[in-house]
């Protein structure tokens, strides 16, 4: 039953060709244009940042190659104005919302400057703890009804976070306050190493919407226009109080994390080939040339531009004044406390020796 | 100047901040039409509607969450855990999330939140409903813990919580709620976070207590009065952070001190203070400081409560045998 009602939602297959009219998003081509220069775009910056990783440059840092257009997909579909609740994967989304690049590099190394989000950015910083930011979109969709604001919240987590308690707290609430939340799962198939079968015995994680009385579709995360158009919706839709999970069925390339974790231990090479056959790139890249809409030229100048940013924004963040403690306790709240008072004081000592 | 109980002055201290500022928002579970279970909420949903005063799912994390969001979004809310032993399903909420809001995003976004919780014995609840769970959030960075006493500091400490810009913990000790009355003026008014009061004064020995404990920290004291003993009742009122200024000048004067606490030896925040006094004032001490706290078990079954909680004959014992130390 619930694999009829969660049927696989694709605009575009992976031979670049659109195999659902109606349901086409309707975008200009300069639109489609900025689509596939930000997916390349995002792809350079993964590939610039598992290299600075590897080189000890970047800290923590989670692979986004292959979830695209599950991640740019979804976020073209906003308003400047809408707020992000992202997870640790998330950071593509951000960038493209106005978090600067440099400042998502602090973040990677550990640097409080890299969770000062900029002024009128709506974004929460990355969440660590799986499924918290999924309750708290619950908590920013309310206060943005209350404030009738014209405005949802959209948050991701992946296939492992689906099995949360504050996964399904989340929803739940926001189902029952009817409000403008819209619910990513990036079901990239694995949780560090376990597959997504183990995570439960659902069909597909849209149907978990069901337990939350909201609306669920699984969507074909390696295509651009059908994340595009389910995200459209649910925006329109969670405006009238109606939140929506959206799960994105789609493939990391890369290893969890840049912390030791080895994909090949628990992935076969057929596997992985599978899914490089789905690559969200190739597919926009096939339908935009068949319309003459790109080129290499166009592509190679993008790959130029990304690695430019990438060096002058490295460069911002490698200048970003070290921490001191005296720092750290300076932002631990709007009144500090007499313990914290004291020991800002010791610090102050201790760092102008 | 009106006659209240804790729970009333409670509600008075909700009611005034409703009023003050719209963006005081109150919910948790059946806080709403019901009341709350305390009937600590009664009226208000009422009076300010349900906008402003509201139901939420049987979820505390959910809760939790909801703060957390409306608090980035430009409210002040106040949330209540139905009963304390229910925090281990928001402690991320509080422990992993608001307590850090300010610091991880370097000042941008605030949690200006204020949880309110009821907990403690000698009322015979249920299970995992009075456990002295306080010393979990003092060992919290970013989260203030308060616990008020009487009714004229439950209102104006309740005030400053909501009107705090960072998060409070602020616990409200069952058996206290409609056990005690005192005058508590009508209009608004604050008592300073942070800072500890003296309830009884004395130069002979000092007792630290917070919550119910300060009520048997005085009758104690009155006890060691006839026998010529003027112990000094210092009520933390806030927990977390410990005004150790308060203390460490009582200790000086009397330069004995027994710290008072229902929670067990493990928990609570007795434990630290004591530290604080060694390190600060071991010269002025004519004796250890000691400690009088449950014993270490899980909080007992209901019927027999009584012979495991602390009380003011624990108290006067301690306190002779510092004295004839």
């Amino acid at each position: 039953m619930a694999k009829d009602k969660f049927e696989m939602f694709q605009v575009l297959d992976e031979n670049g060709k659109i195999v659902n009219k109606d349901e086409m998003p309707d975008l200009s081509d300069d639109e489609l244009q900025d689509l596939m220069y930000r997916m390349v775009y995002t792809r350079i910056l993964d590939q610039r940042a598992v290299s600075l990783g590897r080189q000890g440059r970047l800290g923590f840092y989670a692979p986004v190659a292959g979830q695209e257009a599950s991640m740019i997909g979804s976020h073209y579909a906003l308003d400047k104005e809408d707020w992000i609740a992202p997870g640790y994967r998330d950071i593509p989304q951000l960038i493209w919302h106005g978090y600067p690049l440099w400042q998502s590099y602090l973040f990677s190394k550990g640097h409080f400057k890299g969770g000062q989000i900029p002024e009128g950015l709506n974004a929460l910083v990355p969440q660590i703890i799986i499924g918290a930011q999924v309750v708290q979109t619950a908590g920013v969709a309310l206060g943005l009804k209350k404030k009738k604001k014209d405005q949802i919240v959209i948050t991701y987590t992946g296939d492992g976070g689906a099995s949360q308690g504050d996964f399904y707290e989340g929803m739940n609430f926001a189902g029952a306050f009817e409000v403008p939340a819209v619910f990513v799962v990036q079901n990239n198939q694995y949780a560090i190493s376990v597959p997504q079968d183990k995570q439960t015995a659902a069909d597909t994680i849209a149907q978990k919407a069901v337990a939350a009385g909201i609306e669920g579709v699984q969507v074909d995360g390696m295509d651009a226009l059908a994340v595009y158009a389910a995200t459209k919706k649910a925006r329109k839709d969670a405006l009238d109080g109606k939140p929506t999970l959206i799960e994105t069925v789609c493939y990391r390339y890369g290893p969890h994390s840049l912390s030791g974790d080895d994909p090949t231990r628990y992935r076969s090479s057929e596997e992985d080939g599978e899914w490089e056959k789905q690559d969200p790139l190739v597919r926009l890249r096939t339908y935009l040339e068949g319309k003459d809409l790109w080129s290499e030229e166009k592509e190679n100048e993008i790959v130029e531009q990304a690695k430019a940013d990438v060096k002058a924004a490295m460069k911002e963040a490698e200048n970003t004044p070290r921490q001191k403690v005296s720092d750290l306790i300076e932002i631990m709240g709007n009144e500090l406390p007499n313990n914290l008072q004291e020991q800002l004081e010791e610090y102050r000592a201790k760092e102008s020796n | 100047m009106a006659e209240m109980t804790m729970i009333q002055a409670i509600t008075d201290a909700m009611r005034t901040e409703l009023r003050n500022d719209e963006d005081v928002l109150l919910f948790g579970e059946d806080v709403g039409y019901y009341g709350g279970v305390f009937r600590a909420t009664e009226g208000l949903q009422k009076e300010f509607g349900e906008d402003r005063v509201f139901d939420t799912p049987l979820a505390e994390s959910g809760i939790g969450g909801l703060a957390i969001g409306l608090g980035v979004t430009g409210f002040r809310p106040i949330m209540e855990i139905q009963f304390v032993g229910f925090l281990f399903e928001v402690m991320d909420g509080l422990s992993g999330q608001m307590s850090r809001m300010h610091y991880r995003t370097g000042g941008h976004y605030s949690s200006p939140i204020t949880v309110r919780a009821p907990f403690g014995g000698g009322v015979k609840t249920p299970e995992l409903h009075p456990d002295s769970l306080e010393g979990l959030m003092a060992q919290t960075p970013g989260i203030r813990v308060v616990i008020p006493s009487t009714p004229y500091d439950a209102k104006g400490l309740l005030i400053s919580s909501i009107r705090s810009n960072d998060p409070v913990f602020y616990l409200e000790h069952m058996k206290l709620y409609r056990s005690l009355k005192g005058e508590v003026p009508e209009d608004d008014y604050t008592i300073e976070l942070d800072k500890a009061d003296v309830k009884r004064e004395g130069s002979d020995i000092t007792f630290v207590a917070y919550g119910a404990m300060v009520h048997s920290a005085l009758k104690a004291a009155d006890q060691l009065a006839e026998d010529g003993v003027e112990a000094e009742v210092i009520d933390l009122r806030t927990v977390s952070p410990i005004d150790i200024e308060t203390i460490i000048e009582s200790v000086k004067k009397t330069n004995r001190a027994v710290v008072i606490q229902e929670a067990q030896r493990q928990a609570g925040v007795a434990a630290s203070i004591s530290a604080e006094i060694s390190e600060r004032a071991i010269l002025h001490l004519e004796a250890p400081v000691t400690r009088v706290t449950a014993p270490d078990t899980v909080y007992p079954f209901a019927s027999d409560e009584d012979v495991w909680l602390p009380d003011d004959e624990d108290i006067v014992t301690k306190a002779k045998e510092t004295l004839d130390f």
